[in-house]
């Protein structure tokens, strides 16, 4: 039920990558995560020029339900903001790998990255966790 | 599949806004079944619950009819929030929350056994709430003709028992409908049959977000024991005449009514794109800080609104922190939306 497509990197944090031919990364939270956080109402992104940390906070997606960060998978400098979500936060629930992506981000070369997990290993995650 | 008082129940069956709207729209129906409904039987009932409510139940004259109540302590902080509904003469039914249930029937009984009455719970029913504009229609095809006539005649705020099922015209919603409460074994034939008429299921959550827009309290939340109805938004529930009925926390709210309540509950609306969260904190420029104790999306106006305790000084014009950030917002009259319409300006 839940979509991992194969061509993307993942973190246990429920986020995932994109990488462009030009090397720029994409970042989203994935389908498991959408489900679990019921219909997104509201979604905070980073201002374009922003440094982010790997691992630190740099979205926050807001349901009904709860609030919750998205963390960054990577060092590096925020390019842009989704900015449909402003206007249309259920982007994230109805396509959560493509018009639902959350932030473009240039990362920094030899920087830190969150331990990335492929679709297999991501799939295998989900299952420990009972998702 | 949430926990809530020692229920298992669905924060949502699909998604949660398409709830939210069915009812404000058309209809939904929720299993409120975790909700606790007791009999109090005795030539004496009367008396006890003037004691035992803040609101007189000396105004329900007429069988059938219901009264929003709260239960106090000594001290005047809420025990409970509760409905009573007026059956007849020595016979009254009140519906409590599920978390409370216990500490209210061991409080009820044992000012109970004082006045000779009876305390019956009845965990032989199920309760359905049916809310939205075309619940009542739809409920009543559920009826035998002469039932559905009964049923669709009851005014706002009364009820009637029809064969083995009784039949309140109340809700938390904001939006006209129905409760039943009928027979367990009656529950899934029903509940299937609102469906097949095209009544959406809906979850707690669409029941948080459908009364928060309502503007009605959410006991635990809103008010509990600690906090007096004068501070939760509750004064029109107290009823202090007549003034020889001693009903209890009456000393206690008198004492806070010739000082003046320090604080008060009121409603607010974010000015901004963002979400009001309980337990954020509130603050009213010049004159202090207070807290929010329900909040989230509304739905039906496409932002957020909040409930908040400010202090009696506070103006209209207020901030809230949000993650470190400062956001307007602003006091504004509860409810928000009532019978589908935003009443928000």
């Amino acid at each position: 039920m839940t979509k991992i497509p194969a061509d993307l990197k993942y973190t246990s944090s429920h986020e995932w990558l994109r990488t462009l031919a030009d090397g720029t990364i994409k970042v989203g939270i994935t389908d498991s995560a959408q489900q679990a956080l019921g219909d997104l109402v509201f979604v905070e992104v980073p201002e374009a020029g922003r440094a982010l940390q790997s691992g630190e906070p740099c979205a926050v997606v807001e349901s009904v339900k709860a609030a919750s960060d998205v963390y960054s998978p990577v060092t590096g400098e925020v390019i842009e903001g989704n900015p449909r979500l402003a206007g249309a936060p259920e982007l994230v629930n109805e396509q959560p790998y493509d018009d639902g992506w959350l932030l473009h981000v240039r990362p920094t070369p030899g920087g830190n990255a969150t331990t990335l997990l492929s679709a297999a290993e991501y799939e295998k995650l989900l299952q420990t966790q009972g998702d | 599949m949430v926990d809530f008082g020692g229920w298992d129940m669905p924060l949502q069956y699909g998604s949660q806004l398409a709830e939210h709207h069915a009812v404000r729209r058309a209809a939904g129906v929720f299993d409120v079944s975790h909700m606790g409904i007791v009999d109090l039987n005795g030539t004496r009932v009367r008396a006890l619950l003037q004691l035992l409510l803040a609101n007189d139940v000396g105004k329900l004259t007429v069988a059938g009819e219901a009264l929003y109540g709260c239960m106090l302590n000594e001290s005047g902080g809420v025990i409970d929030d509760l409905i009573v509904y007026f059956l007849a003469e020595g016979s009254f039914r009140i519906v409590i929350n599920a978390a409370t249930r216990a500490s209210d029937i061991a409080w009820i009984r044992r000012q109970a056994q004082l006045f000779g009455v009876e305390v019956l719970e009845r965990a032989d029913l199920a309760m359905l709430a049916i809310q939205g504009p075309s619940a009542r229609a739809a409920t009543a095809t559920l009826l035998s003709d002469g039932g559905a006539h009964a049923a669709l005649d009851l005014q706002p705020f009364c009820a009637c028992q029809i064969d083995s099922w009784f039949v309140a015209r109340t809700g938390y919603t904001g939006e006209d409908g129905f409760e039943l409460m009928l027979p367990v074994a009656d529950a899934t034939r029903v509940w299937r049959g609102l469906g097949s008429r095209g009544v959406a299921p809906c979850g707690l959550g669409a029941r948080d977000t459908l009364r928060l827009e309502a503007g009605m309290n959410l006991y635990g939340n809103d008010m509990d024991e600690d906090t007096h109805p004068f501070e939760s938004g509750l004064a029109w529930t107290v009823s202090m005449q007549p003034a020889a009925r001693r009903f209890i926390g009456r000393e206690a709210l008198e004492a806070i009514q010739a000082a003046g309540s320090r604080r008060k509950l009121v409603g607010l609306l974010l000015e901004s794109p963002g979400v009001l969260r309980r337990h954020q904190t509130v603050i009213a420029p010049q004159v202090g800080e207070g807290y929010i104790t329900s909040g989230g999306y509304a739905p039906t106006l496409e932002r957020s609104i909040a409930f908040a305790r400010l202090p009696a000084a506070a103006g209209n014009a207020v901030q809230v922190n949000i993650r470190g950030k400062l956001l307007d917002a602003r006091v504004v009259k509860r409810p928000f939306v009532r019978f589908g319409k935003s009443l928000v300006h």
